[in-house]
């Protein structure tokens, strides 16, 4: 076990050195200059030079990203263009916003998607089945913001309620600081759950017409040790995979329900960042997104030990 | 039970079936085996023609204002209401299809040759070159869609065909895949080896026997592949990074003026979102079931979809 893992962290290393190439090579291609346009809109320094000399900007490329790289080795991720504030420090502020919107959100398709595709492929064509299964569709078609749009609206045309868009920080009220995480993590965890649950209930249905199941239904235990012991157990390994993937998609579609719903996170951060041509910021966002979605697969390659037992690192 | 004299006394209705076309024929066939399908088929042609015959379908100009009719609740005259400067939102909409299928179409077509060109070749040449591609696209699929994407528009700049060149790039990776893997199993045919045996080059091998073979494939990725970039391209014009604003897309007119003004011109952000659902929900039914019944295998996974 401890060899895999040291062995998934050797290989994960050529990955992260690629992905930090790209993720230090995008932003420098933004045609304009970053340096031109902080000169016009705020005089920060004498002249072009001048300015781009106090920014490390005048060197070449190469040795910007190598020095980049040593910073990062330290633990220093740069400072913003801008505003001049630690990138490291900011990115501390703000990812605890988008970890608790994330985490709800996989909890709801979670809590949603796996229970209702058990109950789904259990009770095969019923009712449920039936309505689980449109909702699915329904809810893979629906964009997150057309929800988030419209979640917001109805109440507001029928009831003339709006939600307040002011953001309260944990230190000063944690009940309600949580609490404005619910509705964005719902509508972010909604489509994320019809997925889960299309393929648990697919899987499982699979797993069910195996002669294993049989046997267990005519040794004669109980449906529920059946389906969740006997059976849930094989079904759910692609579960976890896909489960792995869509934490990928959630931090993407963080960056869409933080600009609707105002929360202050990193996605807010990203696109501030990418109008400002601010690319510490950019850099520093996207790099810790990566290091995030590595340990998921990490973690995803270790929980298919847990579950199944025939597998051994 | 049905002697001849019956048969030949039967009216013409009854034995047309007989006559109908091969294609309609499965037309039908699919209809009956897959309904969900045959209505995103319908959603996906309805699509199409309002792309194509926008300037026919709409009763204005999406750029008109028509005076005196800010914020027009929808009515016999304009469909869907007015928005804030007077425009008319059915053609709007009905222009913005115009963006959805443009990016749709060339995008998944873009996508489709990158892929291939690094599915097939990653798979064909194998060794050091295969260790390296793949590494790469481990690295390029590791960021969320969302936030490449974006960082990749904002290196490229706003507009259509860059917005079109990113969003193939994206999506190139995970369908590489696909293809490599489609490909590679299909380098274990005995055929292949036989061609090799027989002196053919490497073009020959590639064209005439590994291509064909994983036709079936790149066809499927490519129609589940529509939705998908038809949503992420409108959740990019959201964001203020797709079309820029004179031409209507779904996501810029829920976004821009259609947010601000919703509370007071609901039907403002309602429309398009509706379109964007209906497009998505159309080309995710049609591609379902062109999957299930071209290729049973494919049943899980696909492209990558973008939150």
């Amino acid at each position: 076990m401890r060899t895999y893992v040291l062995r998934r962290l050797l290989i994960a290393v050529p990955s992260l050195l690629i992905a930090s190439l790209i993720v230090f090579t995008l932003p420098r291609l933004i045609p304009g200059d970053v340096v031109q346009l902080m000169l016009e809109e705020k005089a920060y320094g004498k002249d072009l030079e001048d300015l781009r000399a106090k920014l490390g900007l005048n060197r070449p490329i190469p040795v910007q990203y190598l020095e980049w790289l040593g910073r990062i080795a330290r633990g220093d991720l740069g400072e913003s263009l801008w505003t001049r504030q630690q990138v490291l420090g900011e990115l501390a502020r703000r990812l605890p916003v988008t970890l608790t919107l994330g985490v709800m959100a996989i909890a709801v398709a979670i809590l949603i998607g796996i229970p209702i595709g058990i109950l789904s492929a259990v009770r095969q064509d019923g009712v449920l089945d039936f309505f689980a299964r449109s909702a699915a569709i329904l809810g893979l078609s629906i964009p997150a913001f057309v929800t988030a749009i419209v979640v917001i609206l109805l109440p507001a045309i029928w009831w003339g309620w709006t939600p307040q868009v002011r953001f309260t920080e944990l230190s000063k009220d944690p009940a309600a600081h949580l609490l404005q995480f619910v509705l964005p993590a719902m509508i972010l965890g909604i489509a994320s759950a019809a997925g889960l649950m299309r393929l648990t209930r697919g899987m499982l249905l699979e797993v069910l017409r195996q002669d294993y199941v049989r046997t267990a239904w005519a040794k004669g235990l109980r449906e529920r040790v059946v389906v969740l012991k006997h059976s849930l157990k094989n079904a759910i390994i692609p579960v976890v995979t896909i489960l792995g993937l869509q934490v990928a998609q959630i931090a993407g579609g963080a960056v869409i329900i933080e600009q609707i719903f105002g929360l202050p996170g990193m996605g807010q951060f990203l696109v501030e960042a990418i109008v400002q041509r601010d690319y510490p910021v950019i850099q520093g966002i996207n790099l810790l997104v990566v290091v995030i979605i590595v340990s998921t697969n990490l973690l995803v390659d270790l929980a298919y030990a847990v579950i199944d037992p025939r597998i051994r690192y | 039970m049905a002697n001849s004299v019956q048969t030949v006394r039967l009216p013409q209705t009854l034995r047309r079936p007989l006559r109908v076309p091969r294609f309609l024929v499965a037309v039908l066939r699919f209809c009956r085996r897959k309904p969900l399908g045959a209505i995103g088929a319908v959603l996906v042609v309805g699509l199409i023609v309002m792309a194509v015959f926008a300037d026919r379908i709409a009763p204005y100009s999406y750029d008109e204002s028509v005076p005196g009719s800010r914020m027009k609740p929808p009515s016999a005259r304009f469909w869907m209401g007015t928005d804030n400067i007077g425009r008319d939102m059915w053609s709007r909409v009905v222009y913005g299809a115009r963006i959805s299928v443009t990016v749709g179409f060339a995008t998944v077509a873009l996508t489709t040759v990158f892929a291939t060109i690094i599915g097939v070749s990653s798979a064909y040449l194998g060794g050091a070159y295969d260790i390296v591609v793949q590494r790469v696209v481990d690295a390029w699929m590791s960021f969320p869609a969302l936030v490449i994407i974006l960082s990749m528009l904002a290196a490229l700049g706003p507009g259509l065909l860059n917005l079109i060149l990113a969003l193939s790039i994206l999506g190139a990776a995970g369908t590489s895949r696909v293809i490599r893997g489609a490909a590679l199993s299909t380098m274990q045919n005995p055929y292949v080896e036989a061609a090799r045996a027989l002196g053919s080059g490497h073009a020959r091998i590639i064209f005439c026997h590994v291509l064909p073979n994983v036709t079936a494939t790149i066809i499927i990725l490519a129609t589940i592949g529509l939705g998908t970039v038809i949503l992420a391209e409108s959740a990019l014009s959201f964001l203020g990074f797709g079309i820029p604003p004179p031409y209507p897309s779904w996501g810029g007119m829920l976004a821009g003026s259609g947010r601000s003004f919703m509370y007071y011109a609901p039907w403002m952000a309602m429309f398009p979102g509706a379109a964007i659902s209906l497009a998505v929900f159309g080309f995710n039914m049609f591609g379902d079931a062109l999957r299930d019944l071209l290729d049973p295998r494919l049943r899980s996974g696909g492209g990558r979809p973008i939150g």
